[in-house]
């Protein structure tokens, strides 16, 4: 993907059935294990959150530019790639969580797709369908509207950085590996 | 400053720096990638690399276990991509016949104690029984791995899990796991490596420590280690390999985030009730449940010594009418002894639909989904909402679900 410092967009706030931050997202409620056998990326975004309750509609009606925030431990589960495939597919420009699975985070960060962590997310601050531009450098997460900083972000590491600036492992690997 | 043991590990496969924090250059022994993801592996491969070879044939795998055979054409079509591209690539395919990637690795020797192993599989850290490093990762990842041999990791800080206590039959070593998870949950070991150590589990064998180490990542684990003891020992002794115990072995002042302690003295049976697996409770509490199916396999409890334990109930017994009961060992070698010693047969007369080595029930679309209303009892390690189709399924024993099966009810073994 290409690489932004400021990335600005429409927010999903996924919360559970009882208002919360929906925690645990696994892999088979972001794209079901039913799709696995499809490999052209144009085709996964359709099915992204499609067993995700409450969720169900999110491909139908989210927009290139949006930005998706989810409770902790996102992604975790299965090491299906097609789960960030599917949200890049979308055109989603970031994501939002408290944590993120391990092989998930991997996953986006091989191919350039921000994942943005931050400590304490608070859905007051942060309202769905609100517009908000994330600060790649410092962290800060604001509201556009009012300005007002909605979220901190932990900064990434330098690793993460350096593979969004290449825009994806592969070419990180050739030149860090030569 | 001492090392824990997976720090031992990459400080043999690494030239950076190893400590927790740092982003290190790691050197696979192994890489691989089974048929969900082959494919895509394949193709990210060949966009990036194109006409190029991998790094080292010999080191270089698929193994075939999620949809073996294959039953959509589809899946075929994905299975061929890798067939093909193998064949011109002179890398080995465990196809649709061999069982399960993780297993067949071990037991053909080649995830040795102290290897570093990469693969499709997101439960490739089930490893850690061997004490290898497994890990799972995504089709970019592991397309970087054949092409290079290396991947980048960030060196994860070790807690300790601490497990004490003596547990008797039908207790065993899934029930012990699920307590682990019940007490750590979905997110308790989130980006950390842990070591098993304590009493209890310097005694399990290396089949109890399969178990033990497959649901790593349900507890968001990136790994869980074992120091290997003498049946780990003697098991990779007999396919002639050796190693230094010290270099699996923490040093004394290695470095521990945390210790977290576990009890599991008189321990009853557990299940990981819908849908989460540490949405755990004691098999008392749910008994009479009714059930409708079964499944005995995959990664977390598809062995030999599991199956033996399933057929030791199921003897002169029969899986109730009604309970549809399916079995998959973990293995072709598994499967083959099965057979010859009569196991194969026991669960046969039972009522049990006995099929070929792969990870069956647990991968969605090889064989037999749930329906809406369906409830399931699996020795697998998930029950995601969704996973295994639309019914609910329970994580159990081998000997739950035997016991149940035959009463028609979450039973607890006699």
């Amino acid at each position: 993907m290409e690489y932004k410092e400021k990335i600005k967009g429409r927010v999903w706030v996924i919360t559970d059935p009882d208002g919360k931050l929906f925690p645990n997202i696994d892999t088979d409620m972001i794209f079901h294990n039913s799709y696995l056998a499809i490999t052209d990326i144009n085709e996964m975004g359709q099915y992204i959150f499609d067993n995700l309750e409450g969720w169900e509609d999110f491909a139908k009606k989210a927009q290139p530019g949006d930005i998706v925030v989810a409770g902790s431990n996102f992604g975790c589960g299965s090491s299906r790639q097609q789960a960030v495939d599917g949200f890049v597919s979308l055109g989603i420009q970031a994501l939002i969580t408290e944590s993120f699975g391990a092989i998930y985070f991997r996953n986006a960060v091989n191919m350039g797709f921000p994942l943005v962590r931050c400590d304490n997310l608070d859905t007051d601050k942060i309202q769905h369908m609100s517009e908000i531009e994330i600060d790649i450098n410092s962290g800060e997460i604001k509201n556009v509207e009012t300005g007002e900083i909605v979220a901190e972000a932990v900064p990434l590491s330098n690793v993460q950085k350096d593979i969004l600036k290449s825009g994806s492992l592969f070419k990180y690997g050739k030149s860090a590996l030569g | 400053m001492g090392k824990t043991i997976l720090e031992k590990i990459f400080a043999k496969h690494s030239k950076d720096e190893v400590k927790p924090g740092n982003i290190i250059w790691l050197e696979l022994d192994i890489r691989s990638a089974r048929d969900f993801g082959g494919a895509n592996v394949v193709k990210n491969f060949q966009r990036e690399y194109p006409g190029e070879k991998v790094a080292d044939p010999d080191k270089t795998f698929f193994t075939f276990d999620c949809v073996a055979p294959a039953v959509t054409i589809p899946y075929a079509n994905n299975q061929q991509i890798c067939r093909d591209w193998a064949v011109e690539q002179n890398v080995t395919v465990f196809d649709v016949d061999s069982g399960i990637g993780t297993h067949v690795l071990i037991d053909n020797g080649l995830s040795a104690p102290g290897t570093t192993v990469v693969g499709t599989d997101s439960h490739m850290n089930i490893l850690g029984a061997v004490c290898a490093f497994g890990q799972g990762m995504g089709d970019q990842d592991i397309a970087f791995a054949f092409k290079t041999g290396k991947t980048w990791f960030e060196v994860p800080p070790t807690m300790k899990i601490e497990i004490t206590g003596k547990y008797e039959y039908p207790t065993t070593a899934k029930d012990v796991t699920l307590a682990v998870i019940k007490k750590m949950g979905a997110s308790g070991c989130l980006g950390k490596a842990v070591e098993y150590v304590g009493e209890t589990v310097e005694k399990m064998s290396l089949n109890e420590r399969i178990t033990l180490c497959s649901m790593a990542t349900e507890m968001g684990a990136i790994i869980t280690l074992v120091t290997p003891n003498e049946d780990v020992d003697n098991y990779f002794r007999e396919k002639g390999i050796t190693y230094d115990i010290a270099d699996l072995t923490p040093d004394a002042d290695a470095e521990y985030i945390e210790t977290v302690k576990v009890d599991v003295d008189g321990l009853e049976p557990q299940a990981a009730a819908p849908y989460a697996p540490d949405n755990v409770k004691s098999i008392k509490e749910l008994e009479g449940t009714e059930i409708n199916s079964v499944f005995l396999g995959s990664c977390t409890n598809g062995r030999y010594e599991d199956f033996a334990t399933a057929a030791k109930i199921a003897e002169g017994n029969r899986v109730k009418p009604g309970v549809m009961f399916r079995a998959n060992p973990s293995t072709r070698g598994e499967y083959g002894r099965l057979i010859k010693d009569g196991i194969f047969d026991t669960l046969f007369n039972a009522g049990v639909i006995m099929s070929h080595a792969s990870c069956g029930g647990c991968a969605s679309g090889q064989l037999g989904m749930t329906g809406a209303g369906e409830v399931q009892l699996s020795t697998s390690n998930r029950n995601f909402k969704g996973k295994q189709g639309d019914g609910q399924t329970y994580l159990v024993s081998p000997a739950v679900a035997m016991a149940s099966a035959i009463e028609g009810k979450i039973t607890l073994p006699k």
